[in-house]
């Protein structure tokens, strides 16, 4: 008897249809992760053959040279980002997640208003976020091309990133803590420091780290905030351009000049090291911290 | 949530029984004291930086693009012409409603827009059934032991700099695709409306199709680590229920965990879909950057974000800075589309959410 619905049209049509949707995903994530794969693999293997280690202390110049300049612009710019982006993102968490609470007198969600003008604002294209400082900070205000308008420009794209994840870490951290601490007789300024913030640190962390990643991959606002010079970082903040590991790519991709072009592979090379580094040690960081949270975080 | 609002001053204060002396240390209470002051100052402060920015932002924005508006007038949206006037009609600026601008200029955003647009749906196109397919192999298929990587590689995916996806698109993708696939896909594709866009010479991998597959890369990793984190939140109890029912794997995940998790998939294409429309450098590099209506699906066009990188620099050469204040308002043109397709996904994602799953959790 069921051998003999077993082999009935429509029990094969669906024995079929199972199949090709368990191919069908198998499929997909091959789709997923193959181009990335290839992306990588196809990055390295033009920097590799004619990779010079010397690219790495010296600094560019028009005809080729080093990368020396755009790495250290480009950790100075990532550190500025962090700073900045870090602190004001964060404390714009901490408001969302502990302050701006439902309130007790209208039983509405307070904070709204701030939610979406975070929500719109990384919905913003960065190139537009880019002209914007190009026309307003470095012709408008005559910062010129510099570091100050970068660090401006990168700050106001990630904040809302940062505000985002920072949020969510929080509200992950159980209401538990909350009453327990409450319960202890502490303010709610220490609970907030020693309890709420340190078990939800490793999710602000992946936050901060991803956020940085971020700008520090970003070509399209700094090509016209950062500008671009052949000297080491000066760490003044106006009026000194400064350099970062993605202009190369774009800029030099095409040059006839093999140096220079060269030089485009190796700075596409480098950058997908640092943020892989950076990427990558998030997760450790995340397992390093973990211990202060509960249950699964990040 | 509402268990941790409620007025400072109905709580308890830091212990200050202990009766320590010494100026430090009374220095150190006092400021201990008002630290709640403190977060909260700063809190609030930070809070309001993105509304600042934001309202900077479309300020600076519409005053820029003011004298361009004035100009270019209504027409400027649908106008297919992109015309600065040449070099020489920067010598002689003409005066039109008070608005300084070369002689024979004609700008026009058509033909961004379109492009714009074009890219974006090749590109949600392909990425939403790779993401979804994706996603169910995360997390209904594959171990723990395996899926976890695979899904963190995801998660890197998202990190790599669209300047290296740029890079791959011109240099090895455009190339390989235009050698080895397009001109197979040509030969074939029916003659019929739409798929008659591909019986068409393949060019030279700079275009419409490359820009859009690149685009579609980008935003797959965003797409499928969001639709992981939805399945996972769907309850096992239906899942299994369905299952006792005798529904294979595929009726489950088709009637039971996507109609679950619906309006999320779609936030999150929504946001996806807002990613790739303001993509800058891959497009950029991949589109031929030429200012004008892709003919077919292999032909080099351009989109709003690439035509503001790319043209800044020669803008600047206008003298009467009429280019310049176009390049703003198509930069409020993007800005616009941009943030109505995000308050859209934030629109579908809090609503839907709301109503809750389908059946009685």
């Amino acid at each position: 008897m069921a051998t003999a619905t077993l082999r009935t049209p429509y029990v094969r049509r669906r024995r079929v249809g199972a199949i090709a949707f368990r191919a069908a995903t198998y499929l997909a994530l091959l789709l997923v992760l193959l181009p990335a794969a290839w992306v990588l693999l196809g990055v390295v293997a033009r920097a590799v053959p004619h990779w010079k280690w010397s690219v790495l202390w010296t600094t560019s110049s028009n005809s080729g040279g080093g990368l020396l300049n755009a790495i250290l612009g480009s950790i100075v710019i990532m550190i500025g980002v962090l700073i900045v982006a870090g602190t004001i993102g964060v404390l714009a968490g901490i408001h969302l997640s502990e302050m701006a609470t439902i309130s007790k007198r209208s039983g509405k969600q307070r904070g709204n208003v701030m939610r979406t003008a975070t929500e719109v604002l990384s919905g913003f294209p960065s190139i537009v976020l880019g002209y914007v400082g190009y026309v307003a900070l470095v012709v408008g205000l005559h910062w010129g091309f510099s570091l100050g308008a970068a660090l401006v420009i990168l700050s106001m794209m990630v904040i809302p990133y940062i505000a985002k994840s920072t949020e969510g870490a929080l509200r992950q951290v159980p209401t538990n803590y909350r009453e327990g601490a409450e319960a202890l007789g502490m303010s709610r300024a220490y609970a907030l420091r020693k309890i709420v913030l340190r078990s939800g640190l490793p999710g602000i962390v992946t936050g901060l780290i991803f956020a940085v990643a971020i700008a520090g991959g970003e070509t399209a606002p700094l090509l016209y905030t950062a500008g671009w010079t052949n000297q080491n970082p000066s760490l003044k903040l106006l009026h000194q351009p400064i350099a970062y590991l993605t202009y190369p790519v774009w800029t030099y991709y095409q040059q006839a000049n093999n140096g220079l072009h060269y030089l485009a592979y190796d700075a596409a090379l480098l950058l997908i090291v640092l943020i892989l580094i950076l990427l990558v040690g998030s997760r450790f960081v995340v397992a390093r911290t973990q211990k202060y949270s509960e249950g699964k975080v990040g | 949530m509402t268990l941790v609002g409620g007025p400072a001053g109905q709580l308890p204060a830091t212990p200050q029984a202990a009766r320590r002396t010494g100026p430090v240390r009374r220095a150190a209470e006092a400021i201990r004291g008002h630290e709640e002051t403190g977060w909260r100052v700063a809190a609030r402060i930070a809070v309001l930086v993105p509304l600042a920015a934001l309202v900077f932002a479309i300020t600076v924005l519409a005053i820029k693009a003011y004298p361009a508006i004035k100009y270019n007038g209504f027409g400027f949206l649908t106008r297919r012409t992109w015309n600065a006037g040449g070099s020489s009609a920067y010598a002689q600026p003409v005066y039109t409603n008070g608005v300084e601008h070369p002689a024979s200029v004609s700008y026009g955003a058509w033909a961004l827009i379109v492009g714009t647009v074009q890219t974006s749906f090749i590109a949600v196109l392909l990425a939403l059934p790779i993401s979804i397919g994706a996603a169910f192999a995360l997390t209904e298929r594959l171990p723990r032991w395996i899926a976890r990587p695979l899904g963190f590689a995801v998660e890197l995916l998202a990190g790599i700099p669209s300047v290296i996806f740029g890079l791959w698109g011109i240099l090895t993708l455009g190339p390989f695709l235009a050698k080895h696939v397009y001109p197979i896909v040509a030969d074939h594709m029916p003659d019929v409306p739409v798929l008659r866009y591909f019986r068409q010479p393949v060019g030279s991998g700079e275009g419409l199709l490359t820009a859009g597959i690149v685009l579609a890369l980008m935003i797959v990793p965003i797409i499928t680590a969001t639709t992981r984190d939805l399945f996972l939140q769907v309850p096992p109890l239906p899942k299994e229920g369905a299952t006792a029912l005798g529904m294979t794997d595929s009726e489950v995940a088709r009637r039971v965990t996507l109609p679950w998790v619906r309006s999320g998939i779609i936030g999150a294409t929504v946001l996806g879909l807002g990613r790739a429309l303001g993509e800058t450098i891959a497009v950029a590099m991949i589109s031929g950057s030429i200012i004008t209506i892709a003919s077919n699906v292999y032909s080099p066009m351009t989109t709003i974000a690439a035509t503001i990188v790319s043209q800044l620099d020669g803008a600047e050469t206008d003298g009467t800075g009429f280019a310049v204040a176009t390049l703003a308002e198509v930069a409020l043109v993007l800005a616009v589309i941009s943030v109505v397709v995000n308050i859209t996904a934030r629109i579908i994602i809090t609503h839907t959410s709301r109503l809750g799953a389908p059946l009685g959790a």
